[in-house]
């Protein structure tokens, strides 16, 4: 049996398609300006399969075609857990949102945070300040800025005071890598200080967007002292665990 | 509403455009969050209409009871005794707010960063859009939290505030300090309503709002049934309206409603799907039309079971003994019940997590559900007790915070799906 997961996120949509519990095709783009079709698109040339929504648009999925629907938190969890076996904590840091996961030893949820209403410490503060830095591209501000210095210390945690403390900080002349290094810093320690709040406990894994910077993921590193446990996709984890959570799932497949 | 209330507005002193926003602000939400319920009881027919005519009858009602002479006295607060407002021969009306109106006015006096319900409150009474305010002889206010405390201090400027000085522990000599009050509230009320506080007006006023928290009482109880006979939405608008409807109707018609859901129950008739995950919900009062909460909890399909809630059990859970002989006894007794109320602006409140786990118990509750308003000191820094003795006792336990707007509903509700996933 086919099984499929869909993660709409607020900045990418994640496909990821299980036969027979193996995963053979996974895909990503961007949400666009109309998620739903965005994902009718992605399904066109598959056979018919069990569908699994989770994501923010996962109600509408399921009011218009999923099976079934999953919210992020068990999407994450099962999707990590299966590549990162052993993982007791989930990390993921998306284009809007910062979530903590907590599992135990069978990998079921315990616990779990999420940010507030709020896109401070987010993938989307990130892309703010790529652009107020002037670089091309997300890769190039987290490789840049890993080679900062650091000394630069950015105090705002909102994205707009933020980014007006960056510019302001550019033009009284310093290097754009160093206040990138302290921006970095400031996500990391956002991610950080709500691991410590829901008293994690180690091995960490780190999935989401976010996961891919590689500032980013050296900055917590040296805050956790520990090395981060990597998906090889970070961005997948989601739609991964929806289509595990299909191949769970008792019910039969009627119809696409 | 019709429009046949319009000249009744007006005489109030309404201002009719914000007016006529609030009153379409209601409709549709109540359309969307109740009338959208599949297989309700009958009897919550009574309960859509006096919503359906929140504006309109009963403020005419008010109308007519201040025409004759009788005062109106609103209150903020399930610590005020509304027995003995009753017994000088006013009407005592629970002021809701719920929704955020007039906080462009309220921040005039205010702080922006203030808990909602201060903002709401304040924000209704200076743009002039709650019939029931402006049908206020004179509210009675109480030292609970800071931000109240101080507000009244503003709301003062505006219409009469007799403050009740709430004591912060329930010692002896706290007792003492909150008889002396009730003494006080006594003397206010019938200074307002030139009548007199008598052994038998007070005797009755007792007998009729302890039938009132009896009906209640008796819902509460039904709900203890798996399937629940009423939805958890159902449950908390009857106890919004609990507030400010006439005491005897109201009793009356919850009584209805209760003998309609004990049939429901022989029939095997629940409000929801079986195995749904039954909820209680704890924290800072939703007032009318706060359903936000609860609405998205139902419609992620679960039930919720109780509210410990002052819109909700802490209002109702205890009565006044009735064999006081004469009016200190039966004082003393009133006093004693109101000041047994668990509410965080207490230190300690021991009481409200010893209420919390036997709730949990005595409702079969998979999980609870801590809802404290943003910016609500007492309610948000009492969420670690719960927290702690809820955890010793394996309770699962998701903590909210939020206000009015509805910008956080899509991320609350990812929060309270996943809640129920996890302990599901
Ligand atoms: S929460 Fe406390 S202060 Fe607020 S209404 Fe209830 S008893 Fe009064
Ligand atoms: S919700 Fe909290 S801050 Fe607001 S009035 Fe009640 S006790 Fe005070």
């Amino acid at each position: 049996m086919l099984s499929v997961g869909i993660d709409i996120g607020s900045r990418t949509i994640g496909l990821a398609v299980l036969e027979e519990g193996r995963l053979i095709r996974e895909e990503l783009r961007d949400t666009g300006f109309t998620p739903l079709e965005t994902v009718k698109e992605m399904l066109l040339s598959l056979p018919p399969a069990r569908i699994t929504a989770t994501g923010y648009g996962r109600h509408a999925a399921g009011a218009e075609f999923a099976h079934g629907i999953i919210t992020e938190i068990k999407a994450h969890a099962l999707g990590a857990v299966h590549c990162c076996p052993g993982v007791k904590t989930i990390l993921d840091i998306g284009g809007q949102d910062t979530k903590v996961i907590l599992l135990d030893h069978r990998g079921s949820v315990t616990d779990f945070q999420m940010n507030d209403k709020c896109s401070a410490g987010t993938g989307k503060f990130l892309e703010v300040m790529a652009t107020a830095l002037g670089y091309e591209s997300l890769e190039e501000f987290g490789r840049e800025s890993l080679l900062g210095n650091p000394g630069v210390k950015i105090s705002s945690m909102c994205t707009v005071f933020a980014e007006s403390e960056a510019i302001s900080l550019l033009h009284s002349g310093r290097p754009r890598r160093d206040i990138g290094l302290a921006l970095h810093l400031s996500v990391a320690e956002k991610a950080y200080g709500m691991l410590q709040r829901v008293h994690h406990h180690k091995p960490v894994a780190f999935t989401g967007g976010v996961a891919r910077n590689p500032c980013v993921v050296a900055l917590l590193e040296g805050l956790l002292k520990e090395k981060l446990i990597m998906p090889q996709n970070p961005q997948m984890a989601g739609a991964l665990g929806a289509a595990l959570a299909g191949c769970q799932s008792p019910e039969p497949v009627t119809s696409t | 509403m019709g429009n046949g209330y319009r000249e009744m507005w007006k005489s109030l002193g309404l201002d009719l455009d914000a007016h006529d926003q609030l009153l379409q602000a209601l409709p549709p939400t109540y359309g969307e969050v109740y009338l959208s319920q599949q297989d309700r009881p009958a009897a919550m027919e009574y309960f859509d209409f006096v919503i359906n005519e929140i504006h309109g009858l009963r403020i005419q009602e008010l109308q007519e009871h201040k025409a004759s002479g009788g005062k109106v006295v609103g209150t903020f607060c399930v610590f005020v005794p509304e027995e003995i407002i009753r017994a000088a021969g006013g009407i005592c009306i629970g002021l809701c707010s719920g929704i955020d109106m007039g906080a462009a006015q309220a921040e005039k006096v205010l702080p922006r960063n203030i808990c909602p319900l201060i903002k709401s409150f304040m924000g209704f009474k200076l743009a002039k859009v709650c019939p029931y305010f402006e049908s206020c002889d004179m509210v009675v206010g109480e030292t609970t939290c800071d931000g109240k405390k101080k507000a009244f201090e503003i709301l003062n400027d505006y219409v009469p505030v007799h403050v009740m000085e709430t004591p912060q522990m329930k010692r002896e000599r706290d007792m003492v300090l909150w008889r002396e009050e009730i003494g006080d509230l006594v003397t206010g009320v019938e200074a307002l309503t030139g009548g007199d506080v008598t052994a038998d007006s007070l005797r009755q006023a007792i007998k009729e709002v302890n039938g009132k928290r009896r009906a209640l009482l008796r819902l509460a109880e039904l709900r203890k049934n798996n399937p629940s006979p009423i939805s958890g939405k159902d449950g908390l608008l009857i106890e919004q309206i609990a507030m400010y409807d006439d005491v005897e109707r109201f009793t009356l018609k919850v009584n209805e409603l209760c003998d309609e859901l004990e049939i429901r129950l022989k029939e095997g008739k629940g409000a929801h799907k079986p195995g749904a995950p039954r909820i209680i919900v704890t924290g800072t009062p939703m007032a009318v039309p706060n359903w936000k909460v609860a609405h998205i909890i139902e419609s992620s399909g679960a039930i919720i079971v109780a509210e410990e809630l002052c819109t909700g059990l802490r209002y109702f859970a205890n009565t006044v003994p009735e064999n006081g002989e004469n009016i200190e006894e039966m004082l003393d007794l009133l006093g004693k019940r109101y000041l047994n109320i668990n509410c965080a602006c207490f230190t300690p409140n021991q009481g409200r997590m010893e209420d919390l786990l036997r709730l949990a118990e005595e409702y079969k509750a998979d999980g609870i559900i801590h809802c404290s308003l943003t910016f609500c000191d007492p309610y948000a820094v009492e969420a670690n007790r719960v927290e702690k003795i809820l955890r010793e006792k394996g309770i699962p336990l998701l903590k909210i915070e939020t206000d009015y707007g509805q910008e956080d509903s899509g991320q609350l509700k990812t929060r309270i799906e996943a809640f129920l996933e996890l302990i599901g």
